[in-house]
């Protein structure tokens, strides 16, 4: 049991720092990112390479790929989102240009990588002696798993809180025009959240490909829709959350494979998704806030 | 006379603040019936709950006897309630004349088979309907913009072609918001034309209005809001001289 | 000569027979479209349909109308029971939830041990043809047109335009938004079942969330403003794949990975650049032409 309680958490992390992520710029821009999921393949993939390819240590290689994650972001806000803010429709608009970006960018992993799964190096996670804890017992990996998503999630409530970059985000997803009557550069805010946002699901993505030892170009797919649900879950726009429904999906689906079996985990977690939906849309901790203009 | 339309202590609050704060007042049939007060009176918000879009927290409304509060504004469109919007809000990719087809909706009763089929019948229907929406546009003066997108039409054009809409449903009240909001001295006397050429049509109006000119020529009695509540009523110049209705509007940063 | 055409249809008659199933696929996603609703939960009534229709063949050996109703007629009657709660959600949320509709039906199906789960069902016997599925296609798009420009075209114009506004004027938007939903179901449906007697085989991953992403990208690269816009993109993103790998090796990328960047920068330019679709190209070529007279 404890030990299902830490497979669950460690599988919540990663859910969490994915659904961060996701939120954060749905919080800000009211825009459903639909290429987050592609952001945290291709960083699994460039860590793979960083470790692979240049033989960094997986300490080196983490930072680095959430950091070109983050750039990849900045492309996507760019490209995809920035031509279209004007637009009524924005956020119908916004979500298939996303669409368009994934695609591209899947199609680009895919050339190559190639489809089949690639995996890290032998002793790239160092083996050591599982940790025992509360009866159960932790290995190196997922420690630093929570680990990295705690610092993840403590520094970035910090920054929404007490940073002038946070107050500007804050004052963006009220009212961009406000905002930028106020003096705010929204452009540029945006384009920091967007840094932030995929570089936490790169981030994501490297732990899930080390997690699982299985990178492919398609592994975004599942996390995609389950990101989905957590936010929903937890509240659109709200970050506390995402990491609160993350954490929650990840102990839930241990256990539904505990109980029920492996291919029952995620029937269950999208009929939970569904009933949220149609019960309590605004889920655990979200606004049902319209954004003004 | 029994009352066509009897708001009774209508309320409505969002949150802490009372928008409509106990107002009553009631519409006679064929008769103008003005609304006015200070911006932020609660005038919008009494059209919009009249009209469905918004449900009561406290109070009722009946039409002809009959209770509509609560009721979806479709059904309450059903029941002869048409309206315009202070924003106006046409459909912008729709020509004119096709937008007030669309105010035709509750009139027109094809026959989806026949449509289909291309029947004979369902041409019939469609030119008699597309016949009364151009009459309509030409009753406002606008049969030569009857083809143009709603997006491109002026201002004072995209007012008319909303009354003109409403009227498409030919509905017993008639709630207008604001309809000669940025308009010219002409523009509002064409409008005020309207208006008593619909009362007179048997249409009874409803009028939100700021143009304190307008609304003395045009109706027969004017109820006064302020804050939400009702603090006069009667006609246009018993109301000019009331003494609470003069402390309101010079009170107040109307 | 005559060998050749029958060449020639044997090589195509799959892309054909595709170009038909996408624009039912296609279609049935601008149904809700028309009305400004974005539910996304069509690969789960196509796989309904197609499953219901491969039991019904397979294991009741029914005619094939019979058949085809049946696959167009339960999904329709899953749409009603779904819609009722989930159209009131706006925007994303409807989204969402449709899509979230779409795994559950999936993943439903996976667990099956009935229908063999994960691995599908084989050897289906061959009973449309390209000819039946276009007449399909065809009947559909003549459904679409007669509905534009009617009463009940106009009322869902309106909705899409402004659904609170148009409830004033007495349209019931609930009505039509649900019966908007299960026209979309019904012709999935359909497609799900025209496309198992098509392939001999259904299988869950065809149903998977990527399906319905294809079905939005079709009606938006197509142009989800008129009728038959989504139908033509249909047919453009089903047929551009087939010239793209002949293309492959001469621009050294694979043809899997080609045609997913293809895919994905078509729907890119269509979104920045042409947002209403290729239909709404010969318009603005021609706004452009007269602006440029008038200079």
């Amino acid at each position: 049991m404890g030990q299902q309680v830490i497979n669950g958490l460690f599988l919540g992390s990663i859910y969490a720092l994915f659904a961060l992520g996701y939120t954060l710029v749905f919080g800000v821009l009211d825009i459903l990112n639909l290429a987050h999921a592609a952001v945290f393949m291709l960083a699994s993939f460039v860590a793979l390479a960083l470790v692979g390819g240049a033989h960094l240590p997986i300490l080196a290689a983490l930072p680095l790929a959430a950091v070109v994650a983050g750039l990849i972001g900045l492309l996507l806000d760019r490209v995809a989102f920035r031509p279209l803010r004007a637009r009524a429709d924005s956020n119908i608009s916004g979500l298939i240009s996303s669409l368009a970006l994934a695609t591209v960018f899947e199609a680009v992993a895919l050339q190559v990588w190639g489809p089949n799964v690639s995996r890290f190096p032998l002793g790239t996670v160092p083996e050591g002696r599982p940790i025992p804890l509360l009866g159960a017992e932790v290995s190196r990996l997922q420690l630093v798993t929570v680990g990295v998503a705690v610092l993840l999630f403590v520094s970035l409530t910090w920054l929404v809180r007490s940073t002038r970059l946070g107050r500007e985000l804050r004052a963006v997803a009220e009212s961009p025009r406000a905002a930028r009557i106020l003096g705010v550069d929204v452009d540029r805010a945006i384009a920091a959240a967007f840094f932030i946002s995929s570089a936490l699901g790169g981030a994501a993505g490297v732990l899930f490909g080390l997690a699982y030892n299985a990178i492919a170009p398609d592994m975004g797919r599942s996390v995609e829709l389950k990101g989905l649900a957590v936010i929903i879950l937890g509240g659109m726009g709200s970050m506390p959350g995402a990491v609160l429904a993350g954490f929650a999906l990840g102990l839930f689906e241990v256990f539904v494979v505990a109980t029920f079996g492996a291919s029952w985990r995620d029937a269950v977690s999208f009929a939970a998704l569904f009933l949220v939906l149609v019960l309590r849309p605004r889920g655990l901790l979200g606004a049902a806030a319209l954004r003004e203009a | 006379m029994s009352a066509l339309l009897e708001v009774e202590a209508l309320e409505r609050a969002f949150g802490g603040l009372r928008a409509v704060d106990g107002a009553s007042f009631g519409i006679e049939p064929g008769r103008v019936h003005g609304l006015i007060g200070p911006n932020g009176a609660g005038k919008t918000t009494v059209i919009n709950l009249v009209s469905g879009l918004l449900a009561p927290t406290g109070g009722r409304i009946r039409l002809e006897g009959r209770e509509i509060h609560g009721l979806a504004p479709h059904r309450v469109a059903a029941l002869g309630v048409a309206r315009t919007f202070q924003s106006i809000r046409l459909f912008p990719d729709l020509s004119a004349e096709d937008n007030v087809l669309v105010g035709r909706h509750l009139k027109r009763s094809p026959s989806l088979l026949a449509r289909v089929l291309h029947l004979p019948a369902a041409r019939a229907e469609e030119r008699e309907a597309r016949a009364r929406a151009a009459a309509l546009l030409e009753g406002v003066g606008l049969a030569d913009r009857a083809g143009e997108q709603a997006r491109h039409l002026s201002y004072g054009e995209q007012r008319r072609v909303e009354i003109a809409r409403a009227l498409a449903s030919e509905p017993r009240l008639l709630l207008l918001d604001e309809p000669t909001a940025g308009m010219n001295p002409v523009e509002v006397q064409a409008v005020a034309a309207l208006i008593r050429r619909a009362a007179g049509e048997g249409h009874s109006v409803l009028l939100v209005e700021h143009n304190v000119r307008l609304v003395m020529d045009v109706c027969d009695v004017i109820t006064v809001l302020h804050f939400g509540r009702v603090i006069a009523e009667g006609p246009p110049a018993a109301v000019a001289r009331d003494p609470a209705v003069v402390a309101a509007y010079l009170g107040s940063a109307a | 000569m005559w060998e050749r055409l029958v060449d020639l249809w044997g090589t195509y008659e799959s892309t054909l027979g595709y170009i038909g199933i996408n624009g039912l696929l296609a279609l049935s996603v601008y149904a809700t479209l028309s009305c400004g609703q974005l539910a996304l939960g069509n690969a789960g009534f196509a796989a309904i349909g197609a499953y219901a229709a491969t039991l019904l063949t397979v294991k009741a050996n029914l005619p094939f109308p019979a058949v085809l109703a049946a696959a167009a007629l339960l999904p329709a009657a899953v749409a009603v029971p779904l819609g009722l709660p989930v159209l009131r959600l706006k925007g994303v949320f409807l989204a969402i939830a449709t899509i979230g509709f779409g795994e559950v039906v999936r993943l439903g199906i996976v667990n099956w041990e009935y229908v063999n789960g994960a691995q599908g069902i084989v050897a289906i016997p061959r009973k449309s043809g390209v000819f039946t599925i276009w007449l399909f296609v065809a009947a559909a798009l003549f459904l679409f047109g007669r509905l534009r420009g009617s009463k009940w075209g106009f009322a869902l114009e309106a909705i899409r335009e402004d659904e609170p506004a148009a409830r004033t004027m007495g349209i019931p938007s609930g009505a039509y938004k649900l019966a908007m939903l299960a026209l979309g179901a019904a012709l999935a449906g359909l497609a799900g079942a025209l496309e198992a007697h098509f392939t001999f085989m259904v299988a869950p991953n065809g149903f998977a969330f990527g399906r319905v992403v294809d079905m939005l990208v079709f009606a938006v690269v197509g142009g989800a403003q008129v009728f038959w816009g989504p139908a033509l993109g249909a047919a453009f993103l089903t047929v551009l794949p087939e010239l793209l790998r002949e293309l492959a090796p001469l621009v050294g990328i694979e043809p899997g990975p080609l045609r997913l960047l293809v895919n994905g920068l078509v729907l890119l330019a269509v979104i920045l650049f042409l947002p209403n679709g290729l239909a709404s190209l010969p318009g603005r070529l021609r706004q452009r032409r007269l602006a440029r007279e008038a200079a």
